[in-house]
């Protein structure tokens, strides 16, 4: 399958491999890949449009003064390796038969091999009205850095009314976070003592609260509890900045006083202008959702929100597929068939307010079951319940992310989705259940390690 | 479960989708619709046979990806199948109900 010349086991003059994105996902690549390979023959660059890293899962925080904008921004230097070049620019293209990426001011940039990890950015100007006259006046988002904190300013001094938090498309980076944002503006306005003023709506293009049945039940009911009204099945039009309302496609309207927003959400636009398959019209690049090799090219990977792999767009879920592709990438170097394959892995964390969190875990075949996390029958994270070790899960996951995920440490969970301790809420837990996914060499974690770093995104 | 349309016994599931693409023509898209309140046209059609092109090429489908088409607008998608315009279009369209990933 692969090609001997293409991969590098001609030794005969150093090979590049190139990340595009220095991003969550590229981060840990340039970590792991600069360990793994051998320095004299690969050389490793990395290229990203911004110096700053983001911790993106705490954007959520900010609105409500949990977090600071301090929390959450580091310059990304300070987590890549020695031994690794980095260029500061804007992808613009990939010529991948020609195996080059096109830098600004046509700079040229040849690979061996390449790792796709550019992420995925909400787009408000998709959708027309949305960037109009009220955009952070009455209309915010809370996926950017500066949507999150033009937020945190206007709802300290908001005096209350129509809430509604909209989706724009179905497909979006952290699926949950809408939800958590709705929980957590439950509670935020219940502390300041003005919940009766505000009334907390949630519309979707998707028929509930979330997708899989047994999750949506479960958020459903919570929703319910929490005083916010769901308004399934609503795909955005437009927004009407004058009459302030919501449109549909199909002339539903949902008036609104302040308007939180998860907007269209999109690859990088090099990725629609590159030759690298039917990328859809969302930007993420067609991959193989086993190995993470580009479905049109053998020496192409990509990795993390960028791909358009059947599951959801989070830190979790690329932690877990980098461990896969570090050694799909060594296999190919070597020539080898690609041995490792991801199970669509992911897990996450849900805020609920007043200091509780729920976790849900799944994969590409098995939706959110109960149970417990990330050691069966002991946790200490409880999956689909509300509690306080799940929040400090959540709190512990930003040290460990600057601490240890970024720089490419060993965490102490399984890569393969577990079974074990998980149960169909009509069926009684089965001690025995074996876990059909787990591989071999992978060490299964004890409830004492756990205990120590709840390592779950 | 089976189910009789158009005169003819098909393989369908408990939502009512056909379970193998290969058993639709059009005198059952016509059944299904009819089931839906909707006659076809060849707008309709159009719509159904892009559908069935892009399932079979293994395609995610969206309404999102059909308003890029170039054969109807999402707008005009949503006139064709009003209410639940990929659902019902898919239905239609003798393939699986469209799932979301997440
Ligand atoms: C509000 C919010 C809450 C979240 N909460 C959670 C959570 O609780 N748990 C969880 O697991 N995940 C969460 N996530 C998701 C998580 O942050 C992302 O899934 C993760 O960052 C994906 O990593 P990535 O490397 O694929 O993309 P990113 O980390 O976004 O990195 C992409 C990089 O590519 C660069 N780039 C893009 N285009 C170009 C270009 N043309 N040229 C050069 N460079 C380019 C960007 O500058 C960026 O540095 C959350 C996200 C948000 C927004």
């Amino acid at each position: 399958m692969n090609s001997a010349t293409a991969n590098g086991t001609d030794v005969s003059r150093t090979k590049r491999l190139v990340i595009l994105g220095a991003g969550l996902a590229g981060t840990m690549m340039a970590n792991k890949l600069r360990k793994e390979l051998d320095a004299e023959r690969w050389e490793i660059t990395i290229v990203d449009k911004d110096r700053d890293h983001y911790y993106q899962p705490g954007f959520l925080f900010i609105p409500f003064g949990i977090y600071e904008p301090d929390d959450v921004v580091r310059p990304k230097t300070d987590f890549l390796p020695d031994g690794v070049n980095v260029i500061w620019d804007e992808v613009q293209r990939v010529e991948p038969e020609e195996n080059v990426v096109l830098l600004s001011n046509d700079r040229q940039l040849p690979y061996d091999v390449l790792i796709v990890a550019t992420g995925t950015e909400p787009r408000p100007e998709e959708t027309p009205g949305m960037k109009g006259d009220l955009w952070y006046k009455d209309i915010f988002d809370f996926y950017t850095f500066e949507g999150a904190t033009a937020l945190s300013k206007k709802l300290d001094q908001w005096e209350g009314g129509r809430l509604v938090i909209s989706i724009a498309e179905s497909i979006f980076k952290c699926p949950v976070a809408p939800l958590e944002f709705a929980f957590l503006a439950d509670a935020y306005f219940t502390e300041k003592g003005m919940r009766d003023k505000v009334e907390i709506l949630y519309v979707t293009p998707l028929p509930g609260a979330f997708t899989k049945p047994i999750a949506t039940k479960f958020l459903s009911k919570l929703l319910e509890e929490k005083g916010v009204k769901v308004i399934p099945e609503f795909y955005l039009e437009h927004v009407d900045n004058d009459a302030r309302k919501l449109v549909s496609y199909d002339e539903q309207e949902v008036p609104f006083d302040l308007l939180v927003t998860i907007p269209v959400n999109m690859g990088a636009d090099f990725v629609g202008d590159s030759d690298m398959g039917d990328a859809d019209d969302l930007n993420f690049v067609p991959t193989n959702k086993e190995t993470l090799q580009a479905k049109q090219h053998q020496n192409v990977f990509v990795i993390g929100d960028a791909t358009n792999v059947p599951t959801s767009k989070a830190g979790s879920v690329a932690h877990f597929m980098a461990e896969v592709l570090v050694q799909n990438v060594l296999d190919y170097v070597e020539g080898k068939p690609l041995s490792a394959s991801f199970d669509g892995h992911a897990n996450c964390f849900i805020e609920t307010g007043f200091g509780k969190a729920t976790l849900i875990d799944f994969n590409y075949d098995t939706e959110p079951l109960p149970g417990k996390y990330p050691a069966p029958f002991v946790g200490p994270m409880s999956l689909l319940k509300e509690t306080r070790m799940n929040h400090m899960g959540k709190l512990a996951f930003k040290w460990i992310y600057w601490h240890m995920l970024l720089t490419g440490r060993e965490l102490p969970v399984t890569n393969h989705m577990s079974f074990v301790g998980k149960q169909r809420p009509e069926e009684p837990p089965k001690p025995g259940t074996t876990n059909s996914a787990k591989r071999d060499g992978v060490t299964p974690v004890t409830a004492r390690e756990s205990e120590s770093m709840e390592v779950v995104a | 479960m089976e189910a009789t349309i158009a005169g003819t016994t098909i393989d369908v599931n408990d939502e009512g989708y056909l379970t193998d693409p290969s058993k639709w023509n059009e005198a059952v898209a016509e059944a299904i619709a009819a089931e839906e309140d909707i006659v076809l046209t060849d707008k309709h059609m159009e719509v159904i046979r892009y559908l069935r092109e892009q399932q079979e090429k293994g395609e995610k489908l969206s309404v999102r990806r059909v308003g890029k088409s170039g054969i109807v607008s999402i707008k005009e998608f949503y006139d064709l199948f009003p209410g639940g315009p990929l659902k019902k279009s898919s239905r239609i369209a003798g393939i699986p109900k469209p799932v979301s990933c997440v």
